[in-house]
């Protein structure tokens, strides 16, 4: 018990002694959400739209108005022709180009139709997809309003719900997939490079040497990362609550308990790959591509599981982060508890099973 | 067999000890046997097999065939037995560099069960007797290499082994840094600890009591440094190990 605490105490001293990687360390979490959560946002805010309207009346001023006082929109030109269309998109001034048909206003109010044409810069279609709905309810809305003052009771008006996250809003979606990629980072790829660095330096011939167990070097490894990783959760859950004002709605004790059995899989995949090189890089390299590229790529975290195709929605059951990432939000957003993600508690825990199994046994005791 | 090993005086045995890698026979049945507070020099060129012989006796490697006894232990069985009475110096500079001097002291005496009191006792004498007291706090990484390599060296007899397996250990130094560290060595085996150690440079196998030369995983020769220049009819160990070395088949691994 001895051994191990003194161990213990010389692996924080690494980490410690270390200060650029520990402010990485505990950085990185804190820098991704305000990232995610003000800067990479996929909201729609203050997208700049350019106005195409031969003829500037009323009806056409009213509705430019409207688009330009949402939260949404900016208005920033107005163009009389269309040869100009192609030029606002190309010097980056607009996203979206509403165009009104000749004499908008005045077939508006005789005939009681118009037509308006939204184009939208598709590069990011997401995101076009996103403000161009904005724009056609705006445009809805006012129309919606003009028919108000007519004697026509039938209007039927779309309304389309966004259950859970009513505001759209994106730091929703990506507090799990930020904690579910930190832990990875932390527990896998730190241990692993730790541990390779002592074969590297040739400290970990003269552990092996001694009559230390290697069960306790293992563990001793382990346990800073552990408590990194604590920490990071810690830091992560409370600026998701106070920051970004998103609650955790359902069982704290249930996000706890998954959580912990995430950190564990992580450390196991850790120790296998340490297992697996003999040199830094080459654990960076192997939790870089084998764990970080599926985390962001396969766990649900940026794209939907759903929209994938059969054989990679395959592939990504064997991501634990996938798992993870659908425990927490079930249990944050949804409100959910234990009896909701009792299954992915099962496949976490049965991974942590086979990979400690696996890795304890390719931990080579003996140098050969 | 045992009870006779540990009140005879010989505290390294090997009979006939092999290992072989796949079809590849890195050691091939060497024995040999060394004394308590002998320095036994283990000589060889680059891929003769010297450090894996080493590694087998030091517990990190079993034999495929033949038998060893590590201070009255049987390498094969008792390998838990062997690493508490045996310290270990790689060739690889083998301390925390981001520790400071005493963390690592204080690391590997606990590592090896040493109790705290022990631990202080004996690290206030080990600055004096190194005139280290200045560096006492400093990080390793900080000091020149000489000062590295005694400290390490130190470090591996500090729990008082029976034997200490030296691997090469004074890469990369200059002559009387070298000869500094021999001291060293000499005040260890007059406290009976024995050394083991393999190395590069002939000057270094002068100083030992028996020499041991392997080529191509045997060990062609086996004496003192003077014997084995009266054998060979030569002037220096130097040449004693290029007429040895000469005959080997193998390409260096």
């Amino acid at each position: 018990m001895k051994q191990l605490l003194s161990f213990v105490r010389k692996e924080f001293y690494h980490i410690f002694r270390d200060k650029t990687t520990m402010m990485i360390l505990l950085g990185i979490p804190i820098i991704q959400m305000i990232l995610f959560g003000f800067a990479l946002t996929t909201e729609v805010k203050n997208t700049q739209i350019v106005v195409l309207a031969p003829t500037y009346d009323d009806a056409t001023e009213r509705i430019v108005n409207k688009l330009n006082n949402s939260t949404y929109f900016d208005v920033v030109g107005r163009i009389t022709n269309k040869d100009e269309i192609e030029n606002s998109f190309r010097s980056g001034k607009a996203k979206l180009v509403v165009v009104f048909e000749d004499r908008f206003g005045e077939k508006f109010r005789h005939e009681g139709k118009g037509r308006i044409q939204l184009i939208a810069d598709a590069t990011d279609p997401n995101a076009a997809t996103t403000f161009s709905f904005y724009a056609s309810n705006i445009i809805n809305d006012y129309q919606r309003s003009m028919m108000g003052t007519t004697k026509n009771p039938y209007i039927i008006s779309p309304e389309v719900k966004m259950l859970y996250n009513p505001q759209m809003i994106g730091a929703y979606n990506f507090v799990p997939g930020v904690l579910g990629m930190i832990i990875i980072l932390i527990c896998a790829m730190m241990t692993s490079i730790a541990i390779v660095r002592e074969k590297e330096k040739g400290t970990m011939e003269v552990l092996l040497v001694s009559p230390m167990k290697p069960i306790y070097s293992i563990l001793s490894k382990i346990t800073p990362y552990f408590v990194l990783s604590c920490i990071n959760f810690a830091s992560i859950i409370l600026l998701s609550i106070f920051v970004l004002k998103v609650p955790v709605t359902g069982s704290f004790s249930a996000l706890i308990f998954i959580s912990l059995l995430y950190i564990f899989v992580s450390l196991a995949l850790g120790l296998l790959i340490s297992t697996l090189t003999d040199s830094q890089l080459a654990a960076m390299l192997i939790s870089g591509m084998g764990l970080m590229m599926p985390v962001l790529l396969l766990s649900g975290m940026i794209f939907p599981i759903e929209s994938m195709p059969v054989w990679l929605q395959v592939i990504s059951n064997i991501v634990p982060a996938r798992w993870y990432i659908e425990a927490v939000k079930a249990i944050m957003i949804q409100g959910l508890g234990f009896a909701s993600v009792w299954k992915d508690m099962t496949i976490l825990a049965f991974m942590a099973f086979v990979l400690i199994i696996v890795s304890l046994k390719k931990f080579k005791v003996r140098l050969e | 067999m045992l009870q006779d090993i540990s009140k005879s005086n010989k505290v390294i045995i090997a009979e006939k000890l092999t290992k072989m890698f796949g079809s590849f026979t890195a050691v091939d049945q060497i024995s040999f046997e060394v004394e308590r507070g002998e320095i036994f020099g283990f000589l060889g060129a680059n891929g003769a097999g010297k450090t894996t012989a080493m590694r087998m006796l030091s517990g990190l490697s079993i034999p495929t065939s033949g038998k060893g006894f590590v201070a009255g232990y049987d390498i094969s069985k008792e390998s838990e037995m062997v690493k508490k009475n045996i310290g270990y110096m790689s060739q690889k500079f083998s301390l925390y560099d981001d520790l400071k001097v005493w963390e690592n002291i204080e690391l590997f005496g606990g590592i090896y069960g040493m109790k705290p009191d022990d631990i202080k006792t004996k690290t206030d004498t080990l600055m004096y007797t190194l005139k280290f007291e200045k560096e006492r706090n400093k990080l390793v990484g900080e000091l020149p290499l000489g000062f590295k390599q005694k400290l390490a060296f130190s470090v591996s007899i500090f729990h008082n082994p029976q034997v200490v397996f030296l691997d090469e250990p004074t890469g990369g130094v200059d002559p009387i840094t070298r000869r500094q560290f021999w001291e060293l060595i000499y005040e260890a085996t007059s406290q009976g600890i024995t050394v083991f150690v393999t190395t590069h440079y002939m000057d270094e196998a002068e100083y030992c009591d028996r020499v041991s030369i392997m080529v191509d995983g045997k060990i062609e020769a086996l004496d003192s440094p003077k014997n084995l220049k009266k054998q060979f009819n030569a002037n220096s160990m130097d040449e004693v190990f290029q007429q040895l070395a000469r005959k080997a088949k193998r390409v260096e691994l």
